[in-house]
């Protein structure tokens, strides 16, 4: 039922073959890596600390110099798009971010339609309904007066992730979204990724939480070092061999008995690791 | 629908207060500036005066002595304050300013050097200005870099504060046999004044002003979106390197204007862009525009101390500004750390 993306699909976004290396250090933090996120799903980057997860987002945003390959979206090189125009057809939510300069909420998201305004004049209405839609989606409307800086940490992810909505595009990135939430914060941005899936958005999502993973996403790629480790649906990857290698931990993968989902479980005893 | 209605940003009731206050502050800051001195002259005969009535003495002090000094002062500190906010946005960094990056004390050392080799014509001496301002960012942030990363603004800071105390050395050993009827002392150039304000002065510094300040109103959303961090930046569309590199390049001009025109005052760029912010103003658009009102506001008060509180001694007016200015950075470090 579940219909593989085509990749004609306008949605289609494609790192084909991608290496990239940091000024001043001798090893690539990425080497050809292939990833295809497709429209309507949601695909997963996991792999250990330092595996090259986030640096992937990094090169979409192009904060680090490809080597070699390529980027698509739709079939079209991004590299031929400057960044604003990137901004109307991709949205990312960034790892890392603090707030500095505290805005208001409302403010806050509005500039998530940066690259569609001109230098002068106020939203126009249409960007006052992108804002007001993405409010609701993250379903924090109520915290729009808020200022930023005295968000908790659940709002504050998904008020970015509501910023990134009012970027109105197909296409949306997120670099571990969950970081630091509690289980109800956590599944709660799961289930919006799953229904933006649903509506026809291109999710891709970095992630740490391999269990919740299995359970949402269409398709995964497990980076290692830089380089694919595995790639393909939830069974191909999710399989304890090929976790165990790429983790350096003991541990098995099994069905969880309520939910059916395939779920890893790390072993205890530090003597067996290594 | 109500959505209009919900997404139209509401000003502050604390900020509307903030920019009533100001702009009845500003005339009247500048009104008692202009009657308070050596000579004191009742509010009603400085207005008087300015408009060329009154006995020709008052008429003389009001327009020639005294107007030129309190305006230079109000475009100056609205100048200050505006470079200030821009560089805090770029940064990241409220403790970031023209004096404390160095910037303006690169642009004292070009506007010295200009002199020393006798270009005298004040467009000429701001370029000067301008290219040593460039030159000191060009050093501070390869400092930065080498020690440790061009992304650490602390880094950045403390770098800037090592350059500006090399320019301050190199002021004064230019300077140390400069004929005081010819040139501006090492003092001028190190602590600031408008003593000496002169009505093209005014003209340059306004002119500076309302074009590069006007342009960093301008790119106001730009300074929103980088405030948010380099990759946020990167993902919401702005060329982040070019756009920073942009209004650092602006920014530091307008501080180079104010230096060719009062010498290095310091502290007021740190001070009221942190101000605004505290008012209520948290878009850069207004932040900047607030930071000009109240800077004017700033400077006219900090001069009109320098030249009352140890009458008839004129203080340096950068002297004033670093005896406010200071105890505020480390009040804002302190919140900073905690």
């Amino acid at each position: 039922m579940s219909a593989t993306a085509t990749p004609t699909h306008p949605g289609d976004l494609h790192f084909h073959a991608v290496s990239v290396r940091y000024a001043g250090q001798s090893a690539p933090a990425l080497q050809s890596v292939t990833v295809s996120a497709g429209n309507g799903m949601i695909t997963a980057v996991v792999g250990p600390n330092g595996s090259g997860k986030s640096s992937l987002v990094r090169t979409l945003l192009r904060r680090v110099p490809m080597l070699h390959g390529t980027i698509t979206l739709g079939g079209s090189d991004l590299a031929r798009w400057d960044v604003r125009e990137l901004a109307k057809q991709v949205a990312v939510v960034p790892q890392r971010e603090e707030p500095t300069m505290p805005l208001r909420v409302s403010e806050f998201v509005a500039l998530g339609r940066h690259a569609r305004r001109g230098a002068f004049g106020g939203p126009s209405a249409e960007d006052q309904e992108a804002i007001a839609r993405a409010l609701d989606k993250a379903g924090v409307r109520s915290a729009l007066s808020r200022r930023t800086d005295t968000l908790s940490g659940g709002e504050w992810q998904r008020v970015r992730i509501a910023r990134a909505l009012a970027q109105s595009t197909r296409v949306l990135v997120l670099d571990e979204p969950t970081t630091f939430l509690d289980i109800a914060h956590e599944m709660a941005v799961f289930e919006l990724l799953d229904e933006l899936a649903r509506e026809g958005h291109t999710v891709l999502l970095v992630s740490h939480q391999l269990n919740l993973v299995a359970r949402f996403a269409s398709h995964i790629v497990l980076l290692h070092h830089g380089s694919v480790a595995a790639a393909g649906t939830v069974n191909d990857v999710m399989r304890g061999e090929i976790l165990e290698r790429v983790y350096e931990w003991p541990l098995v993968v099994t069905r969880d008995p309520a939910v059916g989902a395939l779920a890893l479980l790390p072993l205890r005893g530090r003597g067996r690791a290594r | 629908m109500s959505n209009s209605v919900l997404m139209v940003a509401p000003r502050d009731p604390s900020e509307r207060t903030a920019w009533l206050v100001g702009l009845l502050l500003l005339p009247l800051a500048l009104m008692v500036a202009m009657a308070v001195g050596a000579v004191s002259i009742p509010l009603t005969d400085v207005v008087r005066a300015i408009r060329g009535m009154g006995d020709a003495t008052t008429v003389s002090i009001v327009q020639d002595l005294r107007a030129p000094r309190v305006l230079l002062a109000a475009v100056v500190g609205a100048a200050l304050a505006v470079s200030g906010g821009a560089l805090q946005g770029t940064l990241r960094n409220p403790l970031a300013e023209p004096y404390l990056l160095g910037v303006s004390g690169g642009a004292a050392v070009g506007a010295v050097i200009a002199m020393a080799i006798g270009i005298t014509a004040p467009v000429l001496v701001t370029v000067c200005a301008f290219v040593g301002a460039a030159v000191a960012t060009l050093l501070v942030t390869a400092i930065a870099r080498v020690v440790g990363g061009s992304g650490d603004t602390r880094l950045l800071l403390m770098a800037g504060v090592v350059v500006g105390a090399f320019a301050n050395a190199a002021i004064l050993v230019a300077l140390a046999d400069a004929p005081p009827e010819r040139l501006r002392g090492a003092l001028w150039w190190m602590m600031g004044s408008v003593a000496d304000a002169t009505w093209p002065a005014v003209a340059r510094s306004l002119a500076a002003l309302l074009v590069l300040g006007g342009a960093l109103v301008w790119r106001a959303r730009e300074l929103d979106v980088l405030a948010l961090g380099d990759e946020p930046a990167a993902a919401l569309g702005v060329d982040v390197d070019r756009a920073a590199r942009r209004i650092f390049l602006v920014a530091s001009w307008l501080a180079a204007a104010t230096v060719a025109a009062a010498g290095l005052i310091g502290f007021v760029g740190l001070v009221v862009p942190n101000l605004a912010r505290a008012l209520g103003a948290r878009r850069h658009r207004s932040m900047l525009l607030m930071s000009a009102l109240y800077g004017a506001i700033l400077l006219v008060a900090a001069d009109l101390a320098a030249r009352t509180l140890r009458a008839p001694a004129d203080l340096p007016l950068g002297a004033v500004t670093a005896l406010v200015g200071v105890p505020f950075f480390l009040f804002r470090l302190r919140r900073l750390a905690a």
